[in-house]
């Protein structure tokens, strides 16, 4: 990558951000009416859909959770896949998403492991409990991926759930970070991600700061970890905000609308 | 394969040790199994067992995992690979098979897949301008791949929310275990992966915690991959015999063998003496035969049923019958003796009566089969029956 700095020595970035600032993140909930919530979100270029089923009964398949018993399941088409405590997820990207075409967007083996990490997320989320013997889907559409799909298929899916009303324990919040000439870089975008530095994915619930999920790629000097975690941490916690603002004002809407 | 579901008892069991800081197999916290590289005779073959680690559904994540670690942490040279730039290049692959699984398959994994890349050797190439010629192991010895670095990945097993963690989980405390957290390393302390799975919650002093411990940890074991790899370079050179079939003990493979254990025979004498001296003396035996017909005789009478309370008509047809299953030979003409003994011997004759529930096995059955036994009985039994019944109540009475 030889013309290309990631970081000049003025401290700035590409696209012209500094080094731990987010893309410009749009929200919206409630975007079909059909589903029993759905979420859409923009992170910069990075556009993702979530859509959210349940609870609902817990489908017959052999493998289909139920409440707290502990069974294999076998993977259906779409990567949907029921869960131990009832809720599955299925992210798919779509075909137009990514710089080439893509000509299988449903079960290869990453969008697979997104998959499985998206119900770890979410399974230690959701209030689970509250909900025996019943599955919750979660499907989420990757549109546009510009860097940091699995942060936009996180926070989507949270907004998601919000609207759903299932109970969670907290926003999950995900950002991705990276590191260059020793700086920690917040909310990477498609081509930061490609120059092959290590990038560093967390997803977090903010009031208690525990870690969701942590996946880093890539070759980083232990001495680092902790500052590109630290950056981690923050841009997620600054999502939060930002998700936080969204919730408020789309409660606010439907309460109007409701004529209250 | 349907795995054998962990029963209550043993979690709780498994959670309790862990709690006192103690293991299954009396392993501190944080030590690992032992760890074992063999080499197969060609290069690029080889074998780790840690424990007894053998071959799940995660095989998703286990991909994944390997992927990112060996391929995104480039520690293979690829532009080595290259023979003619743009045309040809070497293409290398992996295959891993998993033999045994007794948990942390992932270390397991990661540890045979870079140290077979290290073993490998790759036949020598020279490019003469267009021609490329290819030369065989005996022409000119194989080149090994240029590796960077060598990346292990260590597993982290969390139990009772991020309470307690331990390294290097065998089988059992991975199905306790509430979540993973995989950590690639290699000897530079450079981390080449980070992946937690299982949905716990961890915060971020763990996650630093392990990372320094993952470092300790992969020295040693980079240690321990160095010295192997030495050790067959060394064998191979001086002719010796290398390979798996000197390597894998034989012992190992399929035989059950117990030791000979050696009893001390030096005073059997005297304690048998002793043994016969204390024994009661055998209870008397009644063992004069009955000659019912000729092939069917009775001696003794059997033991005394002790399946609790049964009814008196039913017990004494029992006894009558019990005793004739020693010496029944089973004639054409005698059938019904035989049938009729068969039945009586059962303790719990399976019996269909009236009751709704066919299917349960009654201990006290009804007085219909009795008649249909009554009947065709000989008439020779039933005179002696009622004599033996009169004893038989005397002795329950006296019981």
């Amino acid at each position: 990558m030889a013309g290309l700095e990631l970081l000049s020595d003025q401290g700035y970035r590409i696209d012209g951000r500094r080094a731990g600032e987010l893309r410009k993140i749009q929200a919206r909930m409630g975007v079909f009416a059909q589903a029993d919530g759905s979420a859409y979100i923009e992170q910069g270029n990075t556009k993702a859909l979530a859509v959210v089923y349940g609870p609902h009964e817990a489908s017959k398949r052999p493998g289909a959770g139920l409440g707290a018993a502990r069974r294999e399941s076998r993977p259906k088409p779409y990567g949907l896949t029921p869960l131990r405590n009832g809720s599955s997820s299925s992210p798919s990207s779509a075909t137009f998403s990514t710089g080439e075409r893509k000509r299988r967007p449903h079960g290869d083996r990453k969008s697979c492991e997104m998959g499985l990490q998206l119900r770890q997320t979410f399974e230690a989320a959701i209030l689970t409990q509250l909900h025996p013997r019943s599955q919750i889907d979660i499907y989420v559409q990757v549109l546009q991926a510009d860097g940091g799909t699995y942060a936009a298929c996180v926070n989507a899916a949270t907004l998601a759930v919000m609207d759903a009303g299932i109970p969670m324990r907290d926003f999950v919040c995900a950002c991705s970070a990276g590191f260059v000439d020793g700086t920690a870089l917040a909310d990477l975008s498609h081509v930061e991600e490609a120059a092959g530095g290590p990038q560093l994915a967390l997803a977090l619930l903010p009031a208690s700061g525990q870690i969701a999920l942590l996946e880093m790629d890539s070759r980083l000097h232990e001495d680092h970890l902790e500052q590109v975690l630290e950056a981690a941490a923050q841009a997620a916690r600054d999502v939060h905000t930002l998700l936080d603002r969204v919730v408020r004002q789309h409660v606010q809407e439907a309460s109007i609308l409701l004529g209250d | 394969m349907k795995e054998t579901p962990l029963s209550n008892c043993e979690r709780r069991f498994l959670l309790r040790a862990i709690e006192e800081k103690k293991r299954l197999d009396g392993r501190q916290t944080y030590d690992y199994r032992n760890i074992r590289i063999t080499f197969g005779t060609d290069y690029g073959c080889c074998i780790v067992e840690l424990g007894k680690t053998r071959q799940s559904d995660l095989l998703v994540k286990l991909n994944r995992l390997l992927e990112r670690c060996l391929r995104n942490s480039k520690c293979i040279d690829t532009e080595s690979l290259c023979v003619v730039a743009g045309e040809k290049v070497w293409q290398i692959r992996v295959d891993l098979h998993l033999l045994n699984h007794d948990g942390n398959i992932i270390d397991a994994a990661s540890i045979a897949a870079i140290v077979a890349l290290c073993h490998f050797r790759r036949p020598d190439v020279s490019v003469q301008g267009e021609e490329v010629t290819l030369y065989s192991p005996e022409e000119r010895d194989p080149v090994p791949l240029s590796i960077h670095h060598v990346p292990v990945c260590v597993s982290f097993a969390f139990f009772q929310q991020g309470t307690y963690l331990l390294v290097d989980p065998n089988e059992r405390e991975e199905r306790v275990m509430d979540g993973l957290l995989v950590i690639a390393m290699n000897k530079h302390r450079e981390i080449c992966t980070i992946q937690s799975s299982g949905g716990i919650m961890l915060l971020k002093d763990q996650v630093l915690r392990c990372s320094k411990i993952a470092g300790v940890k992969v020295a040693e074991i980079t240690e321990l991959i160095q010295k192997a790899l030495e050790n067959d370079q060394k064998v191979r050179k001086e002719g010796g015999k290398f390979g798996f079939a000197e390597s894998i003990a034989n012992q190992r493979i399929t035989a059950f063998k117990m030791e000979k254990a050696s009893v001390d025979t030096s005073n059997i004498e005297e304690k048998a003496e002793e043994i016969i001296a204390e024994a009661e003396p055998p209870p008397e035996v009644v063992s004069k035969p009955v000659l019912w017909t000729p092939g069917t005789a009775q001696i003794g009478e059997g033991i005394e049923n002790s399946w609790g309370d049964l009814e008196d008509s039913e017990k004494e047809e029992e006894e009558e019958e019990g005793g004739t299953d020693e010496a029944v030979i089973l004639d054409d003409t005698k059938m019904d003796t035989g049938g009729i003994s068969d039945i009586g011997s059962q303790d719990v004759p399976i019996v269909l009566s009236d009751s709704e529930e066919e299917e349960m096995i009654i201990l006290e059955p009804d007085k219909n089969p009795k008649k249909i036994r009554a009947q065709t009985a000989s008439v020779k039994e039933k005179a002696p029956s009622k004599s033996q019944v009169k004893r038989r109540k005397k002795k329950r009475a006296a019981n």
